[in-house]
């Protein structure tokens, strides 16, 4: 095991970096954070459409979640891969075309999550904002979304999670993440199999954990801050 | 100040208001009262718009208020509502209830809708609990800073839907003291309320509601003293003896 980190250690970690592309640890890492940073206000948006009174937006936006969720991320993936190109006439890159793939997928659901917490504070908040002459947006932005928020984080939080293990699926279309390294690195050594899919195992859980206690302790300290009356 | 012409509405084939024909005059107090789910609700909910008509005309200060070309949004922040439920935004303080709403309407600055919420708290006599969050007042301080957040509009008119019915019997008062200024002052009120001491001592007329249609309208005296209608007689008969079997 101790040759294995010392041989390849950096390889898991960044993958041909300096040398070569960012990969590894390093690049899952990368492609997590920024697929969370713009699936949520992504996700926000979807939700937001879900409930409006405008059909020409509701509708497309409804038949968008419906149709992704009816579908495996794996086929989003292919669908970015190979359709994207087509459709765009640049080819993407493979980093691009995995986190598109993410930021809809994870959209779409976090859409659901958002439209499940506005739905769950009960219309009474959206009508009182609405009487004081505040607008549907302006009632979202200040009276809705700041409870609703609060409500969604154990759940904005499962999806946060998935979205770490589902960047392992990048190795599919060849993405340097770390998944592909730790493939990598078991072809060349060949004969460890065990310590090579354990290793990256723990890592995955090591950051899904973390990012699950991250989200208790924000959890905690918002209710030691939230107003009395609003508890998640 | 408020015109409703042959006001129609439906809940799908459902009918719950039915040719109301009605003038509220500014200054005015009215009340509202018939047994649930006569429309009375619905009616009031029609003037800022919160429920949509399917016929006839609902006018305030002569412009046809359910017009496609009327701005709701600016229509509602001349008119208070007051619910039943209170609705409080549980996640503001009682002053930042109070100036939500004119400072996002780019009605005055903040510092400005601070005074103004603090002296319409104090006028609800809650002038102590400006920082306290709704959880931390009772039913009636709830409603009475919800009465101040609807003034904080400034508004000719305010709307109440049964202010007092979700409220502990102690308080009711503390409520209804605070509406009965307001009408003092010459606010044009519209209440839906089953307060009938409230009706007979600030009330200029009762009108009095059934299956969407006003069947009667009086002066509170006469109202409660010679009920014409036979449902008024029934009506006034069931909330008198609300024990009696049957």
């Amino acid at each position: 095991m101790r040759d294995l980190i010392d041989t390849y250690g950096v390889y898991f970690l960044v993958g041909q970096y300096p040398r070569g592309p960012l990969g590894g640890l390093a690049l899952t890492l990368l492609l997590a954070a920024s697929a969370l940073l713009l699936a949520l206000p992504l996700g926000l948006a979807l939700g937001v459409a879900r409930l409006s009174g405008w059909r020409a937006l509701r509708w497309p936006v409804t038949a968008l979640v419906f149709v992704v969720r009816g579908t495996p991320l794996l086929m989003v993936i292919f669908w970015a891969y190979f359709f994207l190109p087509t459709l765009t006439g640049y080819k993407t890159s493979q980093f691009g075309t995995m986190l598109i793939a993410l930021v809809v997928f994870d959209g779409v659901y976090l859409a659901e999550i958002v439209r499940a917490g506005i739905l769950g504070l009960g219309k009474g908040q959206m009508e009182a904002a609405r009487a004081l002459g505040l607008s549907h947006l302006q009632a979202l932005r200040r009276v809705v979304l700041p409870q609703a928020l609060r409500h969604m984080l154990p759940s904005l939080v499962n999806q946060f999670v998935s979205t770490i293990k589902e960047t392992s699926l990048g190795y599919i279309i060849g993405l340097s993440e770390v998944s592909f390294i730790a493939t990598q690195i078991n072809t060349e050594v060949f004969t460890k199999p065990v310590q090579v899919y354990l290793s990256l195992g723990f890592t995955y859980f090591a950051l899904c954990f973390g990012l699950s206690r991250f989200a208790y302790w924000v959890e905690a300290r918002g209710l030691r801050h939230a107003p009395p009356g609003v508890r998640a | 100040m408020i015109r409703f012409e042959r006001v129609n509405k439906w809940y799908g084939s459902y009918q719950a208001l039915v040719d109301i024909d009605e003038t509220v005059a500014t200054g005015e107090v009215v009340v509202v009262c018939g047994p649930s789910g006569s429309g009375k609700s619905t009616l009031v909910r029609t003037v800022n718009r919160l429920e949509p008509i399917q016929g006839g005309r609902i006018e305030i200060d002569g412009r046809d208020i359910h017009a496609r070309g009327t701005d709701v949004n600016a229509l509602r922040a001349r008119i208070g509502f007051v619910f039943q439920q209170f609705n409080l935004f549980p996640h503001l303080t009682a002053l930042q209830n109070c100036t939500l709403a004119p400072v996002q309407l780019g009605r005055m600055g903040a510092k400005e809708a601070d005074e103004l919420g603090r002296a319409l708290l104090d006028r609800v006599g809650l002038a102590h609990k400006a920082g306290a969050y709704p959880a931390q007042l009772s039913g009636g301080q709830q409603q009475r800073v919800a009465i101040a957040r609807a003034l904080a509009q400034q508004p000719p008119l305010m709307l109440f839907d049964e202010p007092t019915s979700a409220l502990d019997p102690e308080m009711v008062g503390e409520v209804l003291a605070v509406m009965r200024n307001l009408a003092k002052d010459g606010m044009t009120m519209i209440c839906v309320s089953h307060e009938m001491g409230f009706a007979r001592e600030v009330a200029d007329r009762v009108l009095f509601m059934d299956a969407g249609r006003i069947l009667e309208r009086a002066p509170p005296a006469e109202f409660f003293l010679r009920p014409q209608h036979p449902r008024a007689q029934q009506f006034l008969a069931d909330i008198r003896t609300p024990f009696a079997a049957g």
